[in-house]
């Protein structure tokens, strides 16, 4: 059994009757999608495909108007606890500095809660900050600092209680090409660092193809996974591979299936 | 003179013209003082019934204190649960909304039937003028905190309660410092009203004395009595906003941003 299973799964917006006259959605329909435990994987596809609401599914913040979802052999039918996400605005609560925004976390998942607050978690704090180039930044605010380090903020929230599975929805979207490609290499050196099961959401296929094992591309609504691609080239993988032909060819593969994915 | 300088003396010059203005309105079309006292006779009687419009002022502002803590009180839980939860908001909105449509001097008459003359009418009065604004910033300040905020603490095993200690409420403090602001004036406008229908003291009941026996210059002190109450707590929670929400006013040009 893998780690993350999603079955068979339908997702209406309104009611089931209303699919046909048009007052409700059917934003995924007979989607599966298997996730190995400290996988990485991308959902890619059209916009509006369902890529976010397959991840709010996994996370249990949206129930499945039919078929199952498993996290590690449990059917989810409640928000998880001890998720880490992360999404395209970086989210960091406006009246804390950076450091006391990462140690959100701590605050609220088990075992942390109940321990005082210490220095360990202050170091804790300070050593993933560090990891992300933010050592000097902890006593800042967040509107001091600028997009692309407000998201490396945002990561060390996602990840700084040790989550067992990390959902990624397009949290580079926002950002300059320069600084995006460069939060790949951050992202990918703290996953390399201390691994979990990671879903990234994104229409960039080259991101899908730099970061992941796996690349799932959906149809246009209502999405579905119509295709899963592996990705074996070796890590750490650097900006250099991106412009060789196996990197190259991988992305055109995904995105020649998009297209297909498009017109069916 | 520099900018901040001309900024601080500027409501004081203001002030200064808009008597100046009364003044030579009262002198050019000759309007009698029991019609219109020039500033000068208000600020006489001012100083003539500094007495007892000190006693009757501080009796003005206990109550309004009373009201306007009732106010924030109430405010700040009902906004809470309007803002956190729909139901409540959908079903309580209407009805508040209707509430505070009706004009509350109507209601003060109701009030005596119910509380005698006193302070009792004036507190509730105050209170029912001031707690809508409290409630409608306190409301905005939870509903509109990010959904993608709220996933990320729900997938985190976040109660309800988490939730509003550590975005909810935060969150709303520059709204719920916005609306003491309001809520302190009303709540006087609320405290005079009911002393001037139904009181047995307060400046309200200075004012309505003081008119039955067409001494408007004295009407007019106590007005300047209040205004400058009002002015006085409005710029006490100026103050606290600034101490307690900074964080919500960018910059201040102390720091800039920092490239990356």
């Amino acid at each position: 059994m893998n780690f993350i299973e999603v079955a068979d799964i339908d997702l209406i917006y309104g009611d089931r009757s209303g699919v046909e006259d048009g007052t409700a959605t059917l934003a995924l329909s007979k989607t599966n999608l298997s996730v190995d435990r400290n996988e990485f994987i991308a959902l890619v596809g059209p916009s509006g495909c369902g890529k976010s609401t397959l991840l709010k599914l996994i996370s249990g913040l949206v129930k499945s108007s039919q078929g199952s979802v498993c996290v590690d052999g449990e059917i989810v039918t409640k928000p998880l606890k001890n998720v880490g996400m992360a999404f395209q605005n970086a989210t960091l609560l406006p009246w804390r500095n950076i450091r006391d925004n990462v140690l959100l976390p701590l605050e609220i998942v088990e075992p942390y809660r109940s321990e005082p607050k210490s220095e360990l978690k202050r170091a804790r704090a300070e050593e993933l900050l560090a990891t992300v180039g933010l050592s000097e930044f902890g006593n800042r605010m967040p509107w001091q600092l600028s997009g692309g380090m407000q998201q490396r903020a945002q990561l060390c929230r996602a990840l700084i209680h040790s989550p067992s599975i990390l959902l990624l929805d397009e949290p580079f979207g926002a950002l300059d090409a320069f600084t995006r490609e460069e939060l790949w290499g951050v992202l990918q050196s703290l996953w390399m660092r201390r691994k979990c099961t990671v879903v990234l959401v994104t229409h960039e296929l080259r991101e899908a193809v730099f970061l992941c094992d796996t690349v799932h591309i959906m149809s246009a609504r209502p999405g579905r996974v119509i295709a899963s691609r592996s990705i074996p080239l070796p890590r750490p993988r650097t900006l250099e591979m991106t412009f060789q032909a196996a990197f190259v060819d991988l992305v055109h593969e995904c995105r020649h299936h998009i297209s297909l994915g498009k017109t069916s | 003179m520099n900018r901040a300088k001309v900024e601080r003396l500027a409501p004081w010059i203001t002030a200064l013209i808009f008597l100046m203005l009364w003044w030579l309105v009262v002198k050019i079309f000759h309007i009698e003082n029991f019609v219109l006292p020039s500033p000068i006779e208000a600020f006489a009687a001012l100083y003539n019934f500094r007495y007892p419009l000190m006693i009757h002022g501080l009796a003005t502002l206990g109550t309004t204190l009373a009201g306007f803590a009732l106010a924030v009180l109430f405010g700040l839980v009902l906004g809470i649960l309007v803002g956190s939860f729909r139901l409540v908001y959908s079903s309580l909105y209407p009805l508040l909304i209707g509430f505070n449509s009706v004009p509350k001097a109507a209601l003060v008459p109701v009030l005596v039937i119910w509380f005698g003359v006193g302070t009792i009418p004036a507190i509730i009065t105050a209170f029912l003028l001031s707690f809508f604004p409290v409630v409608v910033n306190v409301a905005t300040g939870f509903a509109t905190i990010e959904p993608e905020l709220l996933d990320v603490l729900r997938v985190l095993g976040a109660t309800r309660r988490d939730m509003i200690m550590k975005i909810g409420i935060p969150r709303s403090l520059p709204y719920f410092f916005a609306s003491l602001k309001i809520a302190i004036t009303l709540s006087f406008v609320g405290t005079v009203i009911a002393e001037i229908i139904a009181g047995n003291n307060g400046i309200g009941n200075v004012m309505l004395i003081a008119s039955s026996n067409f001494n408007v210059p004295l009407v007019f002190a106590a007005l300047i009595v209040v205004g400058v109450m009002g002015v006085g707590m409005y710029a006490i929670f100026a103050l606290l906003e600034t101490r307690f929400t900074g964080w919500s006013v960018r910059g201040g040009g102390l720091e800039h941003a920092v490239g990356g």
